[in-house]
């Protein structure tokens, strides 16, 4: 860079929480006028590092520098005082006040009588111009603008104080690529000034947009700090997901040949389907007896799509046809009804009840398919129980034991069982291996592979690649909440091609392969 | 309504060189609608009553509006406070009752009447910090807090004694409820006022300013708007949220000694539900239970709405004064539907 010494230095940052090191010994550093970005998966700890930075967490290790001088923050006014300022993804102002009054709030400019209201606007209006936003009427009340130049007014009231480090926690994820642009023109303004801003983002293409320097970090940990042109896409990615490419290959080749040949008409088809500001209008096509993988980093759309299909979410574009029928499914009941069953990626909160028996978490989607007020009979519930907990061979297979007893592998097992229960024709599972051991991960892949066997088919959801590439006929590469690609599965897949595909959209536009 | 009918036009224009349109200027001021509203309905009723009844527009009358609900009103203020940040407080009229049972003990026992009158104040400060530290401390809801503190305050004003205490005639105290003439009308018609009237005045002008002028005041409107948004922007939400209990006990009690000093005498069963008389008060004159939005002017008319309909009920006649708190009801009602009329035009404009 310039030469400059830093403006932040952190060394050594450890963050624990019960049971999770959310940060291990990390290093970031951050110099006066550059955009430097922080890249992760979630759960990386990006928000962690934030926080710790703007004083909401405490440390439990390492020192941070401020300007050469070491700083403990207690709290975010600590780290506002050492001017480091911040705007949040969602917009954290006040939509019951005026312009005028959320960009000057804590700061109005104060005379013998109080708030001199003239003065704190005129001051309000200085800030607003040097980020060219001088057309905004300040008494309109916060509500009446669009979130993008809420967005805008949220950086101006960060500029109030003339911070030295501005934090921007994805800013971008609910704006249009015009909003965008804009956002990123009073960025460059800012960092012309000299300010360092940290710029955290899920969006690969806005990373090489506006970054002169990106610090990677993965599961807690610290992977290294690059310049933005040194770094390209691929090698980004596989920074983040951790695994080279050698590994990736390695992985990839080890797929099953297990290609289906999809043939008559779709058990669902769907055009167009989306939903604003979750999911990008999307075509897909599922025959029966096939795996089709999503794939993707994590929060590049996959959840919301197979939400959009489950019903869970309401789509707002789109049809969708059911064994050749047009279908409007807008609820997780109707779904059901339909055969559609969808085992949520939050097995704690979205899955397993913790305090019922194994035999109760199991039965439960069976009996809410049935109706409330036709229970199933106690022998009916054993035998279902029985069979499930045989055919997935869950440990211990003792149907009265509260499932919060179970490993996660097994609680897992339940899980699928408990849908598998309600025969569905199509199944939906997201991340149904995630934070499981081995030999729970290739059961539940056998039962996957056994499902499509008998006809079912599958949504498969992960983000192991190479678990996409083994178990899918076809694979629909997501990004940014939008399809990218469909690939055919075969011996020319493998992890490495779907690392490509995401990495290269960003350098010719129409990355689609199909 | 006749609201609904205003023309927006003619408001200060904001300094701006693009002109907002008249959707936008409209949807600037409806935040204020409600306490218009709520005003309109005063001078409605004051000339209703006038033409119904008559003597309702003169100095007397008006002076015993004022002099009778001076009480209401620092209550109404402080409750102000509360509301705006989306907080509730249920304990004031068991302050009430605790502080002015005390203040008359005291002051028969031979306290020196400023003496006592700062224990009453002092009181409804105490009062109001335990209710704060309960609800910032401890996480306990506003409602729930409160209505310990009222419990607790209604428990103690018991404890002291369960029969009307009398002011001495003699106290000092009873000079605070002095009518000083201002105008001397003919026969009774006089425009008075008590030092509690004078009391109420400077409260509300006080609230009025720490609102506006202040950014304590400031932080109590952001706390409203959203509480997160208020802690993330680094404003000193806690202390914040401390400092409006307090306030509203501390009224609670001068409210006390303003309303002991008219009655001259005080016993545990004083100002039953008057909290609730506050609450609608405040929300006749146009201030969210939800927070963020309304203004101390417009609950001193709130209060003033509901003293006036006692004074037109009694009026009549013909009404049985045990219609007023369904007469209170349906103007309440009135005005939350409105209201929410409001909050769903804004969202739809905004």
């Amino acid at each position: 860079m310039t030469g400059a010494p830093p403006i932040v230095e952190m060394t050594g940052i450890s963050i624990s929480f019960p049971g999770v090191k959310a940060l291990d010994a990390v290093d970031f550093r951050l110099f006066p006028g550059e955009v430097h970005t922080l890249m992760g998966e979630n759960g990386a700890g990006k928000s962690t590092l934030i926080k710790a930075l703007t004083g909401v967490y405490k440390i439990d290790e390492g020192q941070i520098l401020v300007a050469g001088e070491e700083r403990r923050f207690g709290g975010t006014a600590d780290a506002q005082a050492a001017g480091i300022a911040t705007v949040y993804q969602e917009v954290n102002l006040c939509a019951n006040l005026s312009i005028g009054e959320n960009v000057m709030l804590g700061h109005e400019v104060r005379g013998p009588f109080g708030i001199n209201w003239k003065a704190t606007h005129r001051a309000a209006a200085e800030v607003l111009a040097t980020l060219g936003l001088e057309q905004l009427d300040l008494r309109r009340p916060l509500a009446t603008l669009s979130l993008a130049i809420q967005q805008l007014v949220a950086i101006s009231r960060a500029m109030v104080t003339r911070p030295k480090v501005l934090i921007l926690d994805e800013p971008t994820s609910s704006l249009d690529a015009n909003e965008v642009a804009n956002l990123f023109t009073v960025i460059r303004k800012l960092r012309d000034q000299g300010v360092a801003i940290l710029f955290v983002t899920h969006f690969l293409d806005q990373v090489y947009a506006i970054s002169d320097r990106i610090t990677v970090l993965r599961n807690g940990g610290f992977v290294g700090e690059y310049p933005t042109r040194e770094l390209d896409r691929t090698t980004l990615i596989s920074k983040m997901i951790g695994k080279d490419f050698a590994t990736l290959r390695s992985l990839g080749s080890e797929r099953q040949s297990h290609h289906y040949e999809p043939r008559g008409e779709p058990l669902l088809k769907a055009e167009d389907l989306g939903r604003k500001g979750s999911s990008e209008p999307t075509d897909l096509e599922l025959h029966q007896g096939e795996v089709l993988g999503l794939a993707g980093l994590l929060g590049s759309g996959r959840t919301e799509l197979a939400r959009l299909l489950y019903g869970a979410d309401r789509p707002d574009s789109g049809t969708v046809w059911l064994r050749g029928r047009k279908t409007d499914i807008h609820t997780p009941t109707a779904a059901l009804a339909h055969r559609i069953a969808f085992s949520s990626e939050n097995r704690r909160d979205e899955g397993i009840i913790r305090d019922l028996s194994v035999r109760e978490n199991l039965v439960l989607a069976v009996q809410a398919k049935r109706g409330w007020f036709r229970p199933l009979s106690r022998k009916e519930q054993d035998a279902l129980t029985r069979k499930y907990l045989t055919e997935l061979n869950v440990r211990p297979a003792d149907p009265e034991r509260p499932i919060k007893f179970l490993s996660g592998g097994n609680q897992q097992k339940v899980l699928l069982g408990r849908w598998l229960a309600t025969e569905p024709d199509l199944l939906i599972l997201d991340e149904p291996t995630r934070g499981i051991d081995v030999g729970a991960k290739a059961e539940i892949q056998a039962a996957v592979a056994a499902l499509a066997a008998k006809g079912v088919a599958v949504v498969f959801i992960s983000s192991e690649l190479e678990e996409v590439v083994r178990l899918s006929d076809r694979i629909i590469v997501m990004k940014d909440h939008r399809k990218l690609a469909e690939l055919e599965n075969g011996p020319h897949v493998t992890a490495e091609t779907i690392v490509a595909v995401i990495a290269d959209e960003g350098d010719d536009e129409e990355g689609d392969s199909e | 309504m006749t609201v609904t009918t205003r023309p927006p036009t003619g408001s200060a224009p904001g300094p701006t060189p693009s002109r907002p349109s008249l959707a936008d200027r409209l949807g600037a001021r409806l935040s204020a609608l409600p306490t218009v509203a709520a005003l309109l309905i005063f001078v409605g009723m004051i000339i209703y009553g006038e033409a119904a009844y008559g003597r309702i527009v003169q100095f007397n009358t008006l002076s015993n509006l004022l002099v009778n609900n001076s009480h209401l009103i620092i209550l109404a203020v402080g409750l102000t406070f509360v509301i705006l940040t989306g907080g509730i407080d249920l304990s004031v009229g068991a302050v009430i009752a605790f502080s002015s049972v005390a203040g008359v003990m005291l002051s028969n026992a031979g306290w020196h009447p400023m003496a006592a009158v700062l224990v009453m104040v002092l009181i409804g400060s105490v009062l109001g910090l335990i209710s704060g530290v309960l609800i910032q401390y401890f996480g306990v809801q506003p409602f729930i807090a409160t209505l310990a503190t009222m419990f607790l305050a209604r428990g103690l004003a018991s404890m002291l004694s369960t029969v009307p205490e009398r002011l001495a005639d003699d106290s000092a105290i009873r000079d605070l409820a002095t009518q000083l003439k201002i105008i001397d009308g003919e026969k009774v018609n006089d425009l008075v006022i008590t030092p509690g009237v004078v009391a109420a005045i400077v409260i509300v002008v006080l609230g009025f300013l720490v609102l506006h002028r202040t950014r304590f005041g400031r932080t109590v409107y952001a706390i409203g708007g959203s509480e997160q948004s208020a802690t993330l922007m680094g404003l000193p939400v806690p202390a914040t949220k401390l400092g409006i209990y307090v306030i509203s006990g501390t009224l609670a009690g001068i409210a006390a000694v303003v309303y002991t000093s008219r009655l001259g005498s005080a016993q545990n069963i004083t100002g039953i539900g008057w909290e609730l008389d506050a609450i609608a008060a405040v929300v006749i004159g146009g201030t969210l239970l939800t927070g963020g939005t309304g203004f101390v002017l417009g609950s001193v008319v709130g209060a003033l709405v509901l003293g006036l309909m006692n004074v037109l009920i009694t009026r009549d006649g013909g009404i049985r004064p045990e219609m007023t708190t369904i007469i209170t009801g349906g103007i309440l009602l009135v005005f939350v539907i409105l209201q929410r009329v409001l909050a769903r035009r804004r969202s739809e404009t905004g």
